[in-house]
């Protein structure tokens, strides 16, 4: 299937989709370092971030995430892109600033955990 | 989004790789937000100073830009991790320090005044009625909006750093006037005596409306320390970006009709109050979040002179309101009575929790909301009060 959305920042990747249902909060949730997932309650607790295409709504909690996923990036720990539902600040600014391939605007509930999501510009296939 | 010909070249790299990025912000955000067009900025307070906050990825990104991008418009900054010259008295360990003060380095190298206070308004960033800013810190977003009538949205560390490497924000949310009318009223029938009840009343009414703009009727008046108080805490428990207040704010006239309305008695005071305080005795004593203005100093140094402070206590303020207060006589009081001042930082944002206390005693909701957070426990009362914690003896 192929997906149209908006391009928050424009690149190419391609991975295993990691999905979370609901919103995540990068400062204080996922690990700077490891990119493993650390937020109670989060359904993807335990699992990394690292080398995935990130599928989930819209980021939450302080802007300070951005930040976060800037950290990822330098430790190699990053996402390789994010889809979102409706981008927000926080992982806008975090995905430009990291320079991670980054599409909103897409259903992101049509895209099922594990499988392989290709990210080019605004389109998402899968 | 419509960007002049300026824009492009920033946005191109031509004008360096720091502008780039920063336009490349402001320009994802402003699709976001579904803003026409940029508009130029007369100021930017950039939020994001503390290392405990930033860590060693937020210092390498600022570094990163700091290597050809430069502030466009006046750029003043918030409070540190620490006091930047008296951070060994403080407690603060040496590894941190360091750390702290490469950030503050990049930050000069961007062009941003050091200026190192949540409470620029009353620091010499004062922007006037109407202006357009973009400014992080979520008290000061608060207070500009309101009290003085200057534009903008809640921004964070890296957004208000891009509108002063570009001069510009996205023209969306708060820079709108028709995003600026109240969307609930509230009937205000305790009585307000002091700042810390406006700032009781702030935490009440910032839990229960959100990011909404909330419309305060029925009190008479009230002080700059009142509103500094009541923008903090709509802002800490909330999302709240700008309130009014019927007959006080300059823009109370905007179309506050048939709005929904909650209403805040003594029954929502006593009930703030109590929720704002854990059990413990204090073991320091904090006040100035936000920074102490002026008056304030001056009533510490009232309440403090000719007496001995018992336990730790931190006057939170900015270098230029302690250089008035050293003018005025207030500083030598307060320092006589044994009371530090923090300048520079708060109790917010200096790793306290980190520092052995346990239980602090403070005037400010928003302090106590934060504490709780970095795990401490907290006793919310009025600066008199503090003032008397810190000095008792046992």
């Amino acid at each position: 299937m192929k997906l149209k959305g908006r391009a928050i920042f424009k690149g190419k990747a391609e991975g295993q989709a990691l999905v979370s249902s609901a919103p995540i909060s990068f400062y204080g949730g996922v690990n700077p370092d490891t990119g493993e997932v650390v937020e109670r309650g989060s359904e993807l607790v335990g699992r990394s971030v690292r080398g995935r295409v990130l599928v989930f709504p819209h980021g939450k909690g302080s802007t300070v995430g951005s930040y976060v996923l800037y950290r990822l990036a330098k430790n190699g720990a990053a996402p390789c892109a994010i889809v979102n539902a409706k981008c927000e600040t926080i992982v806008a600014v975090g995905a430009i600033i990291s320079e991670i391939p980054c599409v909103d605007l897409v259903d992101v509930g049509k895209i099922r955990p594990g499988v392989r999501v290709r990210v080019d510009g605004a389109t998402v296939e899968f | 989004m419509h960007l002049t010909r300026e824009e492009e070249r920033m946005v191109s790299g031509e004008q360096g790789h720091a502008t780039r990025k920063a336009m490349q912000i402001l320009v994802a955000l402003g699709e976001i937000y579904d803003a026409d067009r940029m508009v130029r900025v007369s100021s930017v307070q950039v939020s994001g100073v503390s290392y405990k906050n930033l860590g060693d990825a937020g210092l390498e990104f600022l570094s990163d830009l700091a290597r050809d991008g430069r502030a466009r418009v006046k750029t003043t900054l918030n409070p540190a991790g620490m006091s930047l010259t008296g951070w060994r008295s403080q407690g603060i360990e040496k590894g941190f320090a360091e750390k702290q003060l490469k950030v503050i380095e990049a930050y000069r190298k961007l062009g941003v005044e050091i200026s190192c206070t949540c409470t620029p308004y009353l620091a010499g960033n004062e922007p006037s009625f109407g202006q357009h800013i973009a400014w992080g810190e979520s008290s000061a977003v608060v207070y500009a909006n309101s009290v003085i009538g200057a534009r903008t949205n809640r921004e964070g560390g890296p957004s208000a750093l891009a509108a002063s490497l570009t001069g510009r924000t996205p023209l969306y949310g708060l820079h709108i006037q028709e995003n600026r009318v109240p969307t609930v009223a509230v009937d205000v029938e305790a009585q307000l005596r002091q700042p810390e009840d406006f700032a009781a009343m702030g935490y009440f009414v910032g839990k229960a409306v959100k990011d909404g703009i909330p419309y305060f009727r029925g009190v008479g008046r009230a002080t700059l320390e009142d509103f500094k108080s009541l923008s903090a805490a709509l802002a800490s428990s909330g999302g709240v970006a700008m309130f009014h207040f019927e007959g006080l704010t300059p823009e109370s006239g905007l179309g506050a009709t048939g709005l929904e309305a909650l209403t805040f008695t003594k029954k929502e005071l006593a009930e703030t109050d109590s929720t704002l305080n854990d059990e413990g005795k204090p073991d320091f004593v904090s006040v100035g979040c936000p920074h102490c203005s002026l008056t304030e100093l001056a009533t510490l140094a009232r309440l403090l002179s000719g007496r001995r402070v018992k336990r730790e206590f931190w006057v939170c303020c900015s270098g230029e309101v302690k250089r008035r207060g050293d003018d005025a006589g207030y500083s030598r009081l307060i320092e006589r009575s044994g009371a530090k001042f923090a300048l520079d930082t708060c109790m917010v944002v200096a790793p306290v929790e980190e520092l052995g206390y346990r239980v602090v005693a403070t005037n400010s909701a928003k302090a106590c909301h934060y504490l709780r957070n970095a795990g401490l426990r907290v006793r919310f009362m009025p600066l008199e009060e503090c003032v008397a914690e810190a000095t008792r003896s046992d």
